[in-house]
């Protein structure tokens, strides 16, 4: 489901939300760009270091659902190419 | 007399807010709008050991920063810059104790607006059974400011949190203020329950074995479509023994007043324009109680938020997302609670399209239309299984108009509202089984409003109409029977003369100058139609007052040789009543949501042309295979 994970709008490489499913578990970096809605997307929660894992797709594969800070949270790929993650420490790659 | 101390209620969706208001204020909330906004505010009354303290319930939000109207009210509101309302004297942050880590950091920004804060941790019973933890006391030191834990719906805690709203001089308040910033809000609250013992609870059980199968790729979608299917059937199946006993009840009630007291024309007014007329609005009740309740108790069960993540594909299509998506599904019981919900879209181009097709939606005011005109002309009869050619056909028009509005939806995103959307983010509560209380406080809210409508506009467009249509008064021919009579003055009456000036517009469509009549009467309200219909025909019916209206609009009137309304008309009649926008109260509310007559007046345009046109149609196809 990572389709076109470079695309324009992000900022700089690395891993994006939506390699999450990939990965299993990450933490978050940050989220890329300024204005209200990259705001709200850190008022939600996802601020640095903020450990995330996958959930599930909604049926029809979008949006995805991550558990973050003890909560469920449905975001689009759309928004999930903006917030950038890394692995955690010592876990493998296909977790 | 000093007056009572005023706290805020601030917490974010799905904290367990609405919960803990209802616990303490118990069904004493005063409901309106705040000035020169339109997000709800609600006041009730808090007893507590020093005497009643004022509870305001602001409106659900994740932060401070006013991004949205509802942040934006709840931020001005606790800094005392709203026009026209008191500054709080102390502020209740509710957060659930089961996602502390995510609602925490709504605290730093209560505690920085200055207002005396504390904290009130909800769900600590769920917290503790999914093996959770906080230490409550460490917490309270960390913080800085009192911390409560209770069980809204059980009452647990309750007290003492009362105990604590007796005497705001007590509350401890921190040296220093918390972080401003997002990033050190959040990393204030992770410090704060570090050093408070916390143990984040484990998944919870319940919702992860409901959710592999209700968010099922196949059986998630093919859940909801049944679920809907059964509804539908459901509220027309269930309500009707009590919708008929109340229909006698009104019958009966007229008859008596007419019978004892005579013939003359205030019991007329009385029997016809007011029992009959408000009464025919009012047998809809079980129904609309039936439908409020099981639409509060999903959404209290945490399943509307999953039906939202379903569907959000769909909605993305149509350039939506799934808020716009609850907004519609608030329209179906009224457009009006609808439009207002749409004030928690981020998108301002999400937000007008999903207010200009809101009432394309099937509101629970086109029941009583839907309801008589199909149980008159379509056939009970058994299609498949429980289901019936009625409660398909209803279920068809709410599907008729859900896809209209989408439809509409997707041309005004792709045309006069394009542009790039706001991020789509929803959260998925654990599924927790609801408090009776808190679903009947909504319901109850519902019916009162429903009740006010039927005795206030309802009553009066009643009232109204009953003398348009038997004004001016005219005598009846000589030897004419009663009927004859009544017949006479109906044909005569002001009220005909508007219904005939339609004609020519919608004779097309098969509806004669009396359905005419029906259609300025639901513009009050389109349930009006219903009580509109039964004066024009109570009096053009035979002599036979126990028929109900259904009978008479389908039996072969003697005077003309035809029914009136034939099936195609009856169809018609429905499709108009899909599209067409005749309803005061939403173009009101559009207008100010809109910020002028600019988009009611566009509305009422495209949904009156696409009425017509549609209607037209269906009588065409009607007539020519259907008779």
């Amino acid at each position: 489901m990572s389709r076109n994970k470079k695309g324009a709008d992000q900022a700089g490489d690395g891993l994006h939300l939506d390699d999450l499913p990939r990965l299993g578990r990450a933490r978050v970096v940050g989220v890329a760009g300024t204005g209200p809605e990259v705001t709200r997307l850190r008022e939600l929660g996802f601020v640095a270091g903020t450990e995330v894992s996958f959930a599930r797709f909604a049926p029809m594969g979008d949006p995805m659902c991550v558990r973050l800070r003890g909560a469920e949270l449905c975001v689009r790929a759309r928004e999930a190419r903006r917030i950038r993650i890394e692995p955690l420490p010592g876990a493998g790659g296909d977790a | 007399m000093n007056p009572a101390p005023r706290m805020a209620l601030v917490g974010s969706p799905n904290s367990g807010k609405t919960t803990l208001f209802n616990a303490l204020t118990g069904l004493r909330a005063k409901t309106g709008n705040y000035p020169g906004v339109t997000v709800e505010r609600k006041l009730g009354s808090v007893s507590t050991p020093s005497g009643p303290v004022d509870l305001l319930d602001l409106p659900g939000t994740y932060s401070l920063l006013p991004i949205s109207e509802d942040e934006a009210v709840a931020v001005t509101v606790l800094r005392g810059e709203l026009e026209g309302e008191d500054r709080p004297d102390a502020a209740l942050v509710v957060a659930d104790a089961t996602s502390l880590e995510r609602s925490l950091p709504l605290l730093a920004e209560v505690i920085g607006t200055g207002v005396p804060a504390c904290l009130v941790l909800t769900m600590v019973d769920e917290l503790k059974a999914r093996g959770g933890s906080v230490d409550l006391f460490r917490l309270q030191r960390e913080l800085g400011v009192p911390v409560v834990g209770v069980v809204g719906h059980r009452g647990v805690g309750i007290d003492d949190l009362r105990a604590l709203m007796a005497d705001v001089k007590k509350w401890r308040q921190p040296a220093e203020p918390p972080p401003f910033d997002t990033e050190g809000r959040f990393a204030w609250a992770d410090r704060a329950l570090a050093a408070s013992a916390r143990r984040q609870p484990a998944e919870s059980e319940r919702t992860r074995r409901l959710d592999r199968v209700l968010l099922h790729p196949l059986a998630g979608p093919a859940i909801f479509l049944a679920f809907i299917t059964i509804f539908f059937q459901a509220i027309f199946t269930w309500a009707a023994p009590a919708m008929e006993a109340m229909e006698s009840a009104f019958d009966a009630l007229a008859d008596g007043l007419l019978a004892s007291a005579g013939d003359s024309l205030p019991m007329h007014l009385l029997a016809d324009g007011v029992v009959r007329g408000v009464g025919g609005v009012l047998v809809f009740l079980p129904q609309i109680v039936l439908l409020f309740t099981v639409i509060f108790f999903l959404e209290a069960c945490g399943y509307m938020a999953r039906a939202a993540f379903v569907i959000d594909r769909l909605m993305g299509w149509v350039g939506l997302e799934g808020r716009c998506f609850i907004a519609l599904l608030s329209s179906y019981a009224c457009a009006v609670p609808g439009i207002l919900a749409t004030r928690s879209i981020p998108s301002p181009r999400d937000r007008l399209a999903t207010i200009l097709v809101a009432p394309l939606t099937t509101c629970s005011a086109r029941l009583p239309v839907y309801a008589l005109l199909i149980t008159a002309f379509v056939p009970a009869r058994p299609v498949l299984g429980p289901f019936t050619l009625q409660g398909l056909t209803l279920m068809g028009l709410y599907f008729l108009g859900a896809t209209s509005a989408l439809l509409f939806a997707a041309l005004f995103k792709r045309g006069l509202l394009r542009g790039a959307s706001m991020p789509f983010y929803l959260e998925l509560p654990p599924y927790r089984f609801p408090s009776f209380m808190a679903v009947g406080v909504q319901v109850w809210r519902r019916v009162k409003l429903f009740l006010r409508r039927a005795g206030t506009v309802i009553l009066a467009a009643s009232v109204i109409l009953w003398f348009l249509l038997n004004f001016p008064r005219t005598a009846a021919p000589a030897g004419a029977s009663a009927n004859e009579a009544r017949q006479s003055v109906i044909e005569n009456s002001l009220a005909a003369d508007l219904g005939h000036a339609m004609e020519p517009v919608f004779a097309p469509l098969g509806f004669d100058w009396r359905i005419d009549i029906g259609l300025i009467g639901s513009f009050a309200a389109r349930e009006v139609m219903v009580a509109t219909l039964a004066q024009v025909y109570a009096y053009s019916g035979e002599d036979d007052d126990t028929a109900g209206l259904g009978i008479i609009l389908r039996r072969t009137d003697p005077a003309t040789g035809k029914p009136p309304l034939d099936l195609p008309g009856a169809l018609a009649l429905l499709v108009f009543f899909v599209y067409a926008l005749q309803c005061v109260s939403t173009l009101a509310v559009m207008r100010r949501e809109t910020g002028g007559w600019k988009w009611p007046v566009f509305a009422f345009g495209y949904m009156f042309v696409a009425a017509w046109s549609l209607a037209f149609a269906v009588h065409e196809v009607a007539a020519r295979w259907l008779q």
